[in-house]
């Protein structure tokens, strides 16, 4: 599903050039739930933005699902977004004028899907994420896990190839936060590829593998027994 | 290109923001609510002068003589000048096809009108029936002297509304009563008023001018000469081929009567092209300044559209973010936000639009003060304005979009 290979990235600051990702590789399967770890500055959300195509790597390939991931403009970057990738972030990201029903249907808006059938399939995901009565209201009106959980129905109601999740967890007390992992893990049950990308072993170990970055290289890769966070709920 | 998907997004936008749109839309909507009554009372003020002039045809000339001041060809000066048929018999044959109208005047002195035993003091004067264009009356009953009084030397007279009112108010009409002036018997054939408050020179009894002449020992005497030109497709040419024909005008009379050519006191002209025309100038003047304050006023409208939309933009920074982490493409961002901008001034614009003038449209009639006269507005004008308000708001919404979907949505993301 993602293959990298040998990628690189850095950025300038003044006349410094900082040198974040010194060749990464790494490939993982569809229906894979992987963990991305490492302390801040190990590159962990430089190589999330690269996946997410919200950033283009210096050298290296990149290819998801057999697409060469390669010199994209503006308008096939936002295509492969819409069509590949959903995103999860740790500050929610709704926009706070519209109803979770209609953050839910807001990437659908963007592939041209009629109103009805929008609000219908945005209905049915926030159904999956236990959120249906919870439909018209706005962001304001919903707890931090209630906002989470509009964010994963959100970034499902595209039918993505691949979510990205960056630290989903991390604006959560723990028991909103194995809510939350209980959720990405049934998702993930359904065949879905998920990456995690958290600093917190207890979430990692969530995940069915652990890549474990430090001063932009993966340092160790390693598959985990899951922990089913359900036994915590 | 109607996408009925965009416009549900927008409208949407709209209803949950609806203090930002309000603002957005008042600032607009009062730039061309200003900038449409000033053009209005621009316009009024036109109006209004047009009106002052309406008295008598603005391209008329008037011609009467005086006595001469300066010394001319062994002549002394002091000397009364008068002029006679043959001068106008003259002037038509050198001016044939320069002017529309030309009426001849004699004033005969010491005539006495007296209707039922009753002395009238009202002026006679003797014209003809070109006086009626020139002077710009109106007929209220009957005719006005013509040619064929003229040639019979009729003893005919055209009273004014003002005499008919004052003389012959016990009677449905005056028309066939007659009167006696100096004796001879005059018959009423027609009335006729006067434009505007010149009572005064409702103060007339017309008499065809051969009778005038020959009734009461004028022989061929004029005591005024008057013409009217034709108004040309500007006013400048207006002014250009007046101030020919005077000066032409003038040569041939001071030649005719032997005058010194410096004399301005021999003979004068009235010419009310030329006090229209520093009127005309000063209005222009008035109306340069409208514009003016209008356009800044639309200036100072696009400016606080500017504003509004890069607070706007600035402030939606992070959604545009996540539209574009959800897949939103770049130009169908910028579309929206130029969508809204372009929505909302347009609609603000056409309010104001509508507003401003529906009240010109209610208060101008009432307007009466001199020298602004019904103020309106161009409608033509007022839509470009509102175009040009709709450009410019439009742009003024493009460069912050453009510059917020160059920003890197992780960035756009951080933005809190």
């Amino acid at each position: 599903m993602i293959e990298i290979k040998d990628l690189h990235k850095s950025y300038k600051m003044g006349s410094n050039s900082l040198h974040v990702l010194k060749g990464i590789n790494f490939t993982a399967e569809a229906g894979e739930l992987v963990a991305i770890m490492g302390s801040s500055g190990s590159g962990k959300s430089t190589l999330l933005n690269i996946l997410g195509m919200l950033d283009e790597a210096d050298s290296g390939d990149y290819t998801l699902d057999g697409v060469p991931i390669k010199n994209l403009n503006e308008t096939k970057a936002a295509k492969y977004r819409n069509k590949f990738l959903g995103f999860i972030f740790q500050s929610f990201n709704l926009i706070n004028y519209k109803s979770a029903m209609e953050n839910v249907a807001l990437p659908l808006y963007y592939q041209k899907i009629p109103r009805k059938e929008r609000q219908e399939r945005a209905m049915k995901y926030l159904e999956q994420v236990g959120l249906k009565e919870w439909a018209h209201h706005l962001p304001s009106e919903l707890s931090g896990g209630q906002k989470q959980r509009v964010a994963i129905a959100r970034a499902m109601a595209a039918e993505p190839k691949v979510l990205l999740a960056d630290e989903p967890t991390g604006a959560l007390d723990s028991t909103t936060s194995y809510e939350v992992m209980d959720l990405i893990q049934k998702i993930n049950d359904q065949g879905n590829t998920i990456l995690v990308v958290t600093h917190e072993d207890d979430i990692a170990h969530m995940c069915k593998r652990i890549i474990h970055l430090k001063d932009g290289v993966i340092e160790k890769d390693e598959k985990v027994t899951q922990v089913r966070a359900s036994q915590y709920v | 290109m109607f996408d009925i998907e965009r416009w549900q997004e927008i409208f949407d936008t709209i209803r949950k923001n609806k203090l930002r749109t309000f603002l957005t839309g008042l600032s607009v909507a009062s730039g061309i609510f200003i900038l449409v009554i000033l053009l209005g009372f621009g316009q009024g003020m036109q109006n209004g002068i047009s009106e002052e002039f309406k008295g008598d045809a603005v391209t008329s000339i008037w011609v009467w003589p005086g006595r001469t001041t300066i010394e001319y060809k062994g002549l002394n000066p002091g000397r009364r000048v008068q002029l006679r048929n043959e001068n106008y018999q003259t002037v038509q044959a050198m001016f044939d096809g320069d002017y529309e109208k030309a009426s001849i005047l004699y004033f005969p002195s010491n005539v006495k009108v007296v209707y039922n035993n009753d002395l009238l003091v009202y002026d006679v004067v003797g014209t003809n029936g070109d006086l009626q264009r020139i002077e710009n009356e109106f007929l209220s009953a009957g005719r006005y002297i013509n040619e064929i009084d003229v040639q019979e030397n009729a003893k005919v007279a055209v009273i004014s509304n003002k005499i008919k009112r004052e003389v012959f108010g016990h009677l449905d009409t005056p028309i066939g009563e007659y009167i006696s002036i100096s004796g001879a018997g005059f018959k009423i054939v027609g009335v006729f008023g006067e434009y505007g408050e010149e009572e005064g020179e409702e103060e007339r009894i017309f008499i065809p001018i051969s009778t005038a002449q020959l009734a009461f020992s004028g022989s061929d005497k004029i005591s005024n000469l008057n013409f009217m030109l034709p108004e040309m497709e500007s006013f400048e040419a207006t002014v250009q081929k007046n101030n020919d024909f005077t000066a032409r005008l003038l040569t041939y009379l001071k030649q005719a009567h032997v005058v010194a050519p410096e004399d301005d006191r021999a003979i004068y002209i009235w010419n009310p092209i030329q006090d229209a025309e520093r009127f005309y100038q000063l209005m222009g003047g008035i109306k340069l300044f409208f514009w003016v304050i209008g356009f800044f006023t639309i200036v100072a409208g696009v400016v606080s559209v500017s504003n509004i939309m890069l607070i706007v933009v600035k402030e939606r920074t992070r959604e545009i973010g996540i539209r574009k982490a959800l897949g939103a493409k770049p130009w169908s961002i910028i579309g929206m936000i130029m969508h809204e901008a372009i929505f909302v001034t347009a609609i603000s614009g056409f309010a104001g639009l509508i507003f401003s003038m529906g009240l010109l449209e209610i208060v101008g009639p009432y307007v009466e003060v001199d020298y602004i006269l019904n103020p309106s507005v161009n409608f033509n004008v007022a839509v470009s304005t509102v175009l040009l308000l709709m450009v410019a708001g439009s742009l003024a919404g493009f460069f912050p979009a453009w510059k917020a979907v160059k920003v890197q949505v992780i960035e756009a993301l951080r933005d809190e």
